[in-house]
């Protein structure tokens, strides 16, 4: 009984650490952006909400945040499309060197975002194309578009030839089976890597710094203020990007994973 | 619409495996058709290839008066019902009934009121709001038939329809099929493996086997007058009795066998013309069997035979018997409810000439 008791008790113990392990930093994040006072360390103050009126009220932090979605979306629905794109061309048709072809699309997963972002670097300077958000989104777009191949690529199953067939033989032309068939059937995967590469994008540092130049994304901005030093408005922009990416994540819960739960 | 279809001398080979070798079949327009056989003998090739889904490696395809053979499954005037049903799952039925329709261009009200009729052809018509996971096994059969028939095929292909359902959901759809096929008239092809459900809806049903077609006719011929030993096998149970064929002329024809001597029609030769030294195999279904002659028509006792073990199966003994004539191999009778019958106990064997089939011997198997 003893024992029992013991052994429990250590395990909820192990499980309080863990996750204690995993947010306390955001914890305390989040709890000194409501400091109140010019430091966000300990001890703590008291509580204000003037850090968040200074986020909402810096015009620099308030353009890279909608830089930072403007990147984000469309350079996940870029990635998506090609993502679909190549997965059905893959599951669908014998190609030429298909193991080595799917190869290809998953390898720049492998490689460290610094890479790849300094031989856009090179790639663009040799194209003589100006840095700015849209060298950005591509860079987004190298690093998503194997995340994206890759979680819609698995979710294309042999039965779903089947459907694809029987929408062939009622007289869909082969757009049509893709716009109307296919694509809808996959929509939970799709929108799965959509969000996933939403909030990759969201919060890529090292691609977004290196090839951008005036208009900024949020990481890039945050990483500029947190070089004059530690403020509590930092705290309140962080926990800003915090909640956002979980209310994605609780959308992508209830909206997809519920659905399919139920089918 | 409806139409007939003509396959000529097709040919498919997969590598060096021949799946369809040089088949020729005539299908009437309106007929019920059911292409029966073990896995691997064919037919769902065959089924692909009248589709559109599978190009033949030789020979033609004509749907209509038009040569289909290299026509896309888009273009051709079929439709297909597959095995595992292919519904659109992010569809309502309605749109599911309806998405031929749309693809051929129709307005949304005109082919929803198009889509509803046939969903009441289906009796589903109060669910055409719902989504085919809501839906059981033979709901979704039924959704899959109504979006198939939509688009007035001239012909409608089914792949194994019923191979998912259980026995009685089948036996169900089986007489709904035949119906719904009688008031629509489309020709129907129909790809199944189990014999029963080919004689409860076929018109007419092609036995398949090893990419070759066995035998063609209604059902009372196939299982009357099988036309091949794998034919006869395959479409229940049958004696397979050694023979040979003593003297042959024109109407009948002697055979002797070691269960004794039978003179049998010569239209009994249901694959070539006795001959006299043919070697031959009769075939005798179990219920063909009787204990004792009782009838006006000419029989031929067969000899006692031992009952080697029997089981009643309600409509039915059914018996092992030994012939007491040979130790050759066991036959198996079909002997009447009322009949007492008990192990060890011997009973006289007769047979009517007309039921009794003559084919040609089989060459190693048996």
């Amino acid at each position: 009984m003893l024992r029992r008791v013991f052994v429990s008790g250590v395990s909820w113990t192990y499980l309080a650490l863990v996750y204690a392990f995993i947010f306390l930093p955001v914890a305390v994040l989040v709890l000194f952006s409501f400091q109140d006072g010019r430091l966000p360390v300990p001890p703590f103050n008291g509580f204000s909400m003037q850090w968040y009126e200074a986020v909402f009220a810096d015009r620099k932090l308030m353009a890279a945040l909608s830089n930072s979605m403007l990147v984000a979306i469309s350079s996940s629905v870029v990635s998506c499309v090609l993502g679909f794109l190549a997965a059905y061309s893959l599951a669908r048709y014998k190609l030429p060197g298909s193991a080595l072809q799917r190869g290809l699309l998953i390898a720049p997963m492998t490689v460290s975002y610094l890479i790849i972002a300094l031989g856009l670097l090179a790639l663009l300077n040799a194209l003589h194309m100006p840095l700015s958000l849209l060298t950005v989104g591509i860079g987004h777009v190298v690093i998503n578009l194997p995340l994206c191949f890759a979680i819609i690529y698995a979710s294309m199953g042999d039965h779903q030839i089947n459907i694809e067939r029987a929408a062939r033989d009622l007289g869909a032309s082969d757009f049509k089976v893709m716009a109307l068939v296919t694509a809808p059937m996959l929509m939970p995967s799709i929108l799965a890597a959509f969000f996933l590469s939403v909030t990759f994008s969201w919060d890529e540092f090292i691609i977004a710094f290196l090839l951008s130049r005036f208009d900024v994304t949020l990481p890039v901005e945050i990483w500029s203020m947190l070089r004059s030093g530690l403020n509590p408005k930092t705290n309140a922009i962080g926990s800003l990007v915090f909640l956002a990416s979980v209310a994605l994540l609780l959308i992508l819960e209830f909206s997809l994973f519920g659905r399919t739960k139920k089918q | 619409m409806t139409a007939p279809v003509s396959i000529e001398n097709v040919s498919k080979t997969f590598g060096h495996f021949t799946a369809l070798d040089k088949v020729s079949l005539d299908i009437r327009a309106g007929e019920f058709i059911v292409l029966l056989g073990p896995s691997g003998c064919g037919k769902t090739t065959l089924l692909s290839i009248l589709g559109g889904f599978l190009s033949p490696s030789s020979g033609r395809v004509v749907i209509g008066d038009r040569d289909m053979t290299f026509v896309t499954p888009a273009k051709r005037p079929t439709t297909t019902m597959f095995q595992d049903y292919a519904l659109f799952p992010h569809m309502r039925l309605v749109d599911n009934v309806g998405f031929g329709l749309r693809m051929r261009g129709l307005g949304k009200a005109e082919r929803d009121e198009k889509a509803l009729g046939f969903l009441d052809l289906v009796g589903l018509k109060a669910s055409a709001g719902k989504r085919p996971h809501e839906l059981s096994g033979g709901q979704r059969q039924r959704v899959a038939l109504a979006r198939a028939l939509a688009v007035d095929p001239e012909v409608l292909l089914l792949d194994e329809p019923l191979g998912a359902l259980d026995l009685k959901l089948r036996r169900q759809m089986q007489d709904e099929l035949k119906a719904i096929q009688k008031r629509v008239g489309t020709t129907f092809v129909h790809v199944t493996h189990d014999q029963e459900e080919a004689m409860a809806i076929a018109d007419r049903i092609v036995v398949m086997n090893q990419g070759r077609i066995e035998d063609f006719g209604p059902p009372s011929q196939i299982y009357m007058r099988p036309r091949s030993l794998f034919s006869a096998g395959f479409m229940g149970e049958v004696n397979f009795v050694p023979g040979r064929v003593k003297a042959a002329n024109a109407s009948s024809a002697e055979v002797e066998t070691s269960l004794g001597s039978l003179a049998l029609p010569a239209a009994n030769f249901t694959a070539a013309v006795p001959k006299a030294g043919d070697v031959i195999t009769l075939t005798i279904r179990p219920e063909h069997f009787r204990g004792e002659d009782k009838s006006d028509d000419p029989m031929f006792a067969l000899g006692d035979a031992r009952v080697a073990g029997s089981a009643f199966f309600g409509t039915h003994y059914r018996c092992h018997l030994q012939p007491c004539a040979t130790d050759g191999d066991a036959l198996v009778a079909h002997l009447p409810q009322s009949s007492d019958v008990r192990d060890g106990e011997i009973v006289p064997l007769a047979v009517r000439a007309a039921d009794v089939v003559a084919l040609p011997a089989a060459s190693g198997t048996l």
